[in-house]
């Protein structure tokens, strides 16, 4: 271990006991996981290092390439295998993330790679180099690279933590599949943090900006807009919105299907065409930035074409999709529930910002001039990694996010009952009560609907479960409480009960297309080998941090009450603590267990002797103030 | 003097980390510093307001940032479980008493609720009050047939300003002990927002579409 690391590590907040083993917990990270390209940068003291390869480049193409000799690569190096093994390299997989077979027809065309969907329903799968992959697995081989490079980048320190950011509109689904693939790459997810707040957070910090302020963010696949109510070190949004499967990509078809019909080749277009075409398209909105035309080649299966285009018909192609963000973006101004003059600043995020055409509607809307002094590439990532320091290390600021989407039950008639209105803070529990139709029925089936409109058939499922002994009453005489919810990283668990009986029904759901806990384990065991041990490492991690706070608490309470206690008594106390201190940096858990057990036994009567001593205290406070 | 007793232990709980007694209110412990749950108490006390519907939202979001800066789980992530976990129900608590005081309509009635008057704000679309319900009426097809930017925008002031004109009759009410008036109102209230939201989406709709 270098001084380096050590230094990194001793420092914390005054007063705040570190947690033990800080150092084999490793270093936290920020990670923007984006369609195109990822990011990761680490934060000490507010300074953010954004962390560059060899060649000092930081951005990580999203792109996974997986050979035929069995070996995965990641990045650059993948990006430029497109072109000589399409059905080898697998790229924009975020858009896959948590998607079941419906938003994929709604996808159809373009995908560049063969989907399917398992008979049972669920997630996708691809078919990859003769391989079936979910999109949590190649997201996770994709999370691998970019913590080797952290890694790297880090003089060999472990990097076993991050902050990783999502789209604000990602649903439930989306999420989850995220942290699953954290998961699989042996990263502990500290926070999930919506992109447009870890940027607006990057911001904040820097230039010290107060007001309200609109994050607007169009990434490779997703875009995303938030309204943020930003003042000392609190970043509260109020309101967001988006469309996760929007993005600089659709721009880049529009392209490419603009190319492929002028070049007119065979009959069928092929997969290589496809994806050459896109590189094509890519490589032209970008030099389209900072010229007004230019001419392209697209040389394949020994047929050259010749491709010109202008800046005009650029933005004839990307117009519709930028008119869909402005849209989007009204809509949001709205629910934030105030005008648009009152926003004082607007600030760009993701690549895709960087089109004349999209800063100009921008502009327009919001009546300001973007900012964007901050690398649009690199803001998450930075906001990612000045949160990740901030729960790591404690931090004064405060990030206050919502719901991006309503959520609802499907009730009788197919009618949606919303339960918690997108734009609520999170974390959130509400519930609403459902009752029986018919007499004597003993099971209610619960729809978990993410709600867009008043109709279910217009709604994303979530999740179906039922609840089941009800005691059998007649209709409408159960009370059924349905509770949604959503933690801090926007992650939904419901709860049913009957209220009635006191018989308590109770069941929690996750939603249907993520990977159930099964899958994730034996995927660790089959290709993950690296991350087998993970289970054990955490629940050892959790065990060394609940006994640490217990001998910290039975050290207070002997600071504060040690005079409630004999001499023999205090000896005994102290020798059970001494025997936890002594396990708790092992890697014994169950010795862990068990001395804090005897700990806890141990103390009993000295805890209810410190209870029976504040009752005398307080009734001895009432007989001085009634005299 | 048992009453006394049980008073004073009601007033102190054990806490859950040092298992030493802790003030029933308290957000942390005084001996170990372990956060302690949100118990159940009264969305003005949870944010050290005074119980009151004419509340100052700046002090309101103040003291919402305030008591977020400690209790959020964010300040938690290194900490054990149920430290977490408490956290987590501290936050939400706080959600739910910042959303629900900030909003007039909800104020209005978890303010009459604490006096014992129900207001039921979920009953959805049956309006018992006929005189409530013919001017209801009469402003939707008002708002349904303005066809001119002049007359929603007109419409929609006018809506604005009669959703404050009944927050301030509730606030009399409230004041004046009224409680009966102040539920009619709050369910006039619930009404009037509903036009007022109405009118805006109207009126944002036709001045985008003469852009
Ligand atoms: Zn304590």
């Amino acid at each position: 271990m270098s001084d380096d690391g050590l230094v990194l590590l001793q420092l914390h907040e005054p007063g705040e006991t570190p947690v033990p083993h800080q150092d084999e917990a490793g270093l936290a990270v920020g990670i923007d996981l984006g369609t195109t390209n990822s990011v990761v940068a680490f934060s000490f003291d507010t300074e953010v290092e954004v962390l560059k390869d060899e060649n000092g480049k930081a951005l990580i193409p999203s792109v996974v390439h997986y050979k035929d000799d069995g070996s995965v690569v990641v990045g650059r190096e993948a990006r430029e295998a497109i072109l000589e093994s399409p059905d080898h390299v697998v790229s924009s997989i975020k858009r896959l993330m948590g998607r079941g077979l419906e938003d994929v027809k709604s996808l159809a065309g373009t995908l560049p790679y063969e989907v399917e969907v398992p008979p049972e329903g669920g997630m996708v799968r691809l078919r990859v180099a003769g391989r079936t992959l979910t999109p949590v697995a190649i997201s996770a081989h994709i999370l691998m690279a970019i913590k080797d490079r952290a890694e790297q980048s880090m003089l060999g320190k472990a990097v076993t933590r991050a902050v990783i950011t999502v789209p604000a509109y990602f649903d439930d689904a989306a999420r989850t599949a995220t942290k699953d693939a954290a998961r699989l790459a042996d990263i502990e997810v500290l926070r999930l943090v919506n992109e447009p707040t870890a940027a607006a957070l990057a911001y904040g910090l820097d230039n010290s900006v107060e007001g309200l302020y609109a994050v607007y963010d169009l990434g490779g696949g997703t875009f995303d807009i938030s309204i943020l109510k930003m003042e000392k070190g609190v970043f509260q949004v109020k309101a967001t919105g988006g469309d996760a499967v929007l993005g600089g990509d659709d721009i880049d078809h529009a392209v490419a299907e603009h190319f492929l019909a002028q070049r007119q080749a065979g009959a069928a277009i092929t997969a290589g065409e496809v994806k050459q075409a896109l590189m094509t398209a890519r490589v032209a909105k970008e030099c389209l930035t900072g010229r007004q035309s230019g001419e392209w080649m697209i040389e394949l299966d020994g047929i050259a074409s010749r491709h010109s285009l202008t800046r005009d018909e650029l933005e004839k192609l990307a117009a519709p999709f930028v008119d869909r963000t402005i849209d989007i973006c009204r809509g949001v101004v709205e629910d934030a529930g105030i005008d648009v003059s009152d926003i004082q600043g607007v600030v760009l995020v993701g690549g895709s910002t960087r089109m004349p055409l999209v800063r100009k509607r921008v502009a327009e809307f919001f009546g300001l001039e973007p900012l964007s002094n901050i690398n649009p590439d690199e803001v998450v990532a930075v906001g990612a990694a000045l949160q990740a320091e901030a729960l790591t290390r404690g931090s004064d600021t405060l990030l206050l996010d919502v719901t991006p989407l309503s959520l609802g039950i499907e009730t009788m008639g197919g009618i949606v009952e919303k339960v918690i209105p997108r734009n609520t803070p999170i974390p959130v529990a509400m519930a609403q009560e459902f009752t029986t139709y018919q007499d004597g029925q003993t099971a209610m089936a619960i729809h978990v609907l993410q709600v867009e409109r008043e109709m279910v058939d217009q709604c994303r499922s979530l999740a179906r479960f039922v609840l089941r002994g009800i005691p059998p009453m007649a209709a409408g005489a159960a009370r059924i409480r349905v509770t949604f919810q959503v933690d801090a990283d926007g992650l939904l668990s419901v709860t049913a009960r009957e209220q009635t009986t006191g018989h308590e029904a109770r069941i929690e759901v996750k939603p249907s297309y993520g990977l159930s806990d099964d899958e994730i384990t034996s995927m660790l065991k089959d290709s993950f080998t690296h991350a087998s041990e993970d289970a054990f490492r955490r629940a050892l991690r959790e065990a060394q941090v609940e006994a640490q706070r217990l001998v910290e608490a039975v050290q207070s309470a002997l600071k504060e009450d040690a005079h409630l206690l004999s001499m023999l008594e205090h000896a005994h106390v102290e020798s059970c603590l001494t025997k936890l201190q002594s396990v708790l940096l092992g890697d014994d858990r169950r010795a862990i267990d068990a001395a804090m057990d005897a700990l806890s036994k141990g103390t009993a009567e000295f805890a209810a002797r410190r209870m029976n001593q504040s009752v005398q205290r307080a009734l001895a406070g009432k007989k001085v103030e009634e005299i | 003097m048992t009453a006394s007793i049980a008073t004073a232990a009601a007033s102190v709980v054990p806490c859950w980390s040092c298992k030493g007694p802790v003030a029933a209110r308290a957000l942390f412990c005084s001996v170990c510093g372990a956060v302690q749950g949100p118990g159940t108490i009264d969305h003005f006390s949870r944010l050290g307001l005074q119980p009151t519907f004419d509340i100052d939202l700046d002090l309101l979001e103040k003291q919402y940032f305030g008591f977020q800066r400690r209790l959020h789980p964010d300040r938690f992530a290194a900490k054990s479980a149920k430290e977490r976990a408490l956290s987590q129900s501290q936050a939400t608590a706080l959600n739910e008493a910042y959303e629900t005081l900030k909003d007039p309509l909800k104020r209005a009635a978890y303010v009459l609720d604490l006096k014992g008057h129900k207001v039921d704000l979920t009953a959805c679309g049956t309006i018992n009050d006929p005189q409530l319900l013919m001017e209801q009426m009469e402003k939707r097809e008002a708002i349904a047939d303005a066809d001119s930017v002049e007359t929603i925008t007109k419409l929609s002031a006018e809506a604005d300003t009669e959703v404050i004109a009944c927050q301030c009759h509730i606030s009399a009410a409230i004041n004046a002990g009224e409680l009966d008036e102040a539920v009619h109102l709050t369910i006039r209230l619930k009404y009037l927002a509903k036009l007022a939201e109405e009118a805006r989406t109207k009126k944002t709709r036709m001045t985008r579409a003469l852009r």
